[in-house]
């Protein structure tokens, strides 16, 4: 993936000396010019120096977690997002989030486990080879989508780390900055974005660590670089822009838990048979249809339905 | 200055005017529509949209009252009745597209639905409130009921705005900033009355002849 080795943006051209390029262009009354030829000009100026929304990825393995489902076009998946960190509105994170700045990344893991390490984008990208995975996701609002996904299960990399004994959930937290991310203020919810997984659950191998979608690497409004997704879980649980992974003995806090506890779960499992406070889950709308389907039990990934045996899935919703 | 206005208030064309401008947000989404660029979700699209342009005239319809009696424009009194209409006929096409897409026109899930959610309960109930209105608004229903009656039954308006506004503020999942500018609007239109009713207590019926249609005067 990398064309310059470890060089960063700011290795090429100091950020002070480009944003003042860029200054000079407006004064002169160039700002159309410089818009209409900025795309061109930044290929050059700043190639990627690791991976970047809309950068073509390698994908040997179709995996056989696939559905058959007709796919979502890639129009809808980017232009119909939540990212309350770039907007409260599904139209907001593919306006706000194209300046979102994903080079250089790190993800650190950490916590209870035996062997912390800090990755770069290339790291991950290089971690295991990477498979497309065509889920069903379904929005706790009442929507559902089919996206093929890219990457690998989260296992692989917390395997690497070996958790100890006491790890028995996962603690995933939002890369945050107000600055990039005035948009947060309105957001409602506290940010940075948290979410977790029992360990288990982060365990299972449908749990994937998604570094891209449609052949590409992810979109910034997406959660671009890497994100997480689990398939049998409302949407909200498959938390973006990862910068902590976090093996921790108590359940984490999650953000729209703390919210508004009595309307999101820590498990949050998709379940047609326990209602949202204010709305029905007995249905969703997939986009792209008019009447509304049957949402499944799990998101019809029965598969998970042993990590729950015993559980009051009422409470525990 | 005043008396143009008048006249141009007055004229036989402001009415049609007022009237396509009314339809301008329908015009505007029929040409998304045409165009396919009604989102990734349109039904929710359409919700949302038939939504926002109920309250909207529903809040418009109301600013209507303030509006003649803090410009001394009682002729604005011409559009009320039409801005009303339109409130109803935006609140019929978003209630079209909660019995159709969301319910397949399937009535018993429907009421289902109506009992069980508050958010849809109450929306429910402002658009109910609106159907006597909007069947009573013509010259004949005034006479038939008298201005009096006629007018207390009005008032039921403002019972449903303020289901509107609720029913929108349950709706959102954190971020009420448009909810809460509704509510806020609602509640200055509905403290001028208040306001007004407290200050100058005059008979019920000068107060309520003054805010009925100028065809009842004569």
């Amino acid at each position: 993936m990398r064309k310059f080795g470890d060089l960063t943006e700011a290795d090429i051209t100091p950020k002070s000396v480009y944003l003042n390029r860029r200054q000079i262009l407006r004064a002169m009354g160039l700002a159309g010019v410089a818009i209409a030829g900025g795309k061109v000009f930044s290929r050059f100026a700043f190639p990627p120096a690791a991976v970047q929304a809309g950068t073509k990825l390698d994908v040997s393995i179709k995996s056989p977690y696939s559905t058959t489902e007709k796919i979502n076009t890639f129009e809808d998946v980017t232009h119909y997002n939540n990212f309350y960190e770039f907007g409260t509105d599904k139209s907001d994170p593919a306006k706000n989030a194209q300046k979102f700045r994903t080079v250089p990344w790190t993800v650190s893991v950490e916590g209870e486990v035996k062997k912390p390490a800090k990755y770069s984008m290339d790291d991950i990208l290089k971690l295991a080879p990477l498979e497309e995975r065509i889920y069903r996701h379904r929005c706790v609002e009442g929507w559902s989508i089919v996206v093929p996904w890219i990457g690998y299960s989260l296992n692989t990399i917390l395997k690497l780390a070996e958790p100890t004994e006491k790890a028995k959930f996962v603690a995933f937290q939002s890369y945050y900055d107000r600055g990039q991310m005035p948009w947060a203020e309105h957001s409602g919810i506290e940010l940075p974005y948290v979410e977790g997984l029992r360990i288990d659950e982060a365990m299972h191998p449908l749990t994937l660590l998604c570094v891209g979608m449609y052949g590409e690497s992810l979109p910034n409004q997406d959660g671009a670089p890497v994100r997480m997704v689990i398939p049998w879980k409302y949407g909200f649980k498959s938390i973006k822009s990862i910068v902590k992974i976090r093996c921790v003995k108590g359940m984490p806090p999650t953000t729209w838990n703390m919210y508004a506890p009595n309307e999101y779960g820590f498990y949050s499992n998709v379940n047609p048979n326990v209602d949202h406070p204010r709305w029905s889950q007995a249905t969703e709308r997939r986009l792209g249809e008019f009447l509304r389907r049957k949402t499944l039990m799990f998101n019809g990934y029965d598969q998970v339905a042993s990590l729950y045996t015993g559980m009051d899935l009422r409470k525990n919703y | 200055m005043r008396e143009s206005l008048r006249r141009l208030l007055l004229s036989k064309w402001s009415k049609a005017a007022v009237f396509l401008l009314a339809l301008t947000p329908f015009v505007y989404y029929a040409w998304r529509a045409y165009l396919g660029a009604l989102t990734a979700n349109p039904v929710e699209y359409t919700q949302h949209f038939t939504g926002d342009w109920t309250l909207r005239f529903l809040l418009i319809t109301l600013a209507i009252t303030p509006l003649r009696k803090i410009l001394a424009l009682p002729d604005l009194i011409r559009f009320r009745r039409m801005l009303g209409l339109f409130a109803f006929f935006y609140v019929c096409l978003h209630f079209l597209t909660y019995l159709w897409p969301d319910q397949d026109f399937n009535l018993a899930g429907m009421w289902k639905d109506v009992a069980k959610r508050p958010f849809i309960t109450v929306g429910f109930l402002g658009f109910v409130l609106l159907i006597p209105l909007a069947l009573t608004s013509t010259k004949g229903w005034i006479r038939r009921l008298g201005g009096k009656r006629w007018q207390a039954l009005h008032r039921l308006i403002y019972v449903s705005a303020l289901c509107g506004v609720i029913h929108y503020y349950w709706l959102v999942k954190s971020d009420h900033r448009l909810p809460l500018l509704y509510g806020a609007i609602l509640a200055v239109l509905l403290l001028y009355r208040l306001g007004n009713s407290l200050l100058k207590p005059r008979p019920a019926i000068s107060v309520s002849s003054a805010d009925l249609p100028t065809s009842l005067h004569t």
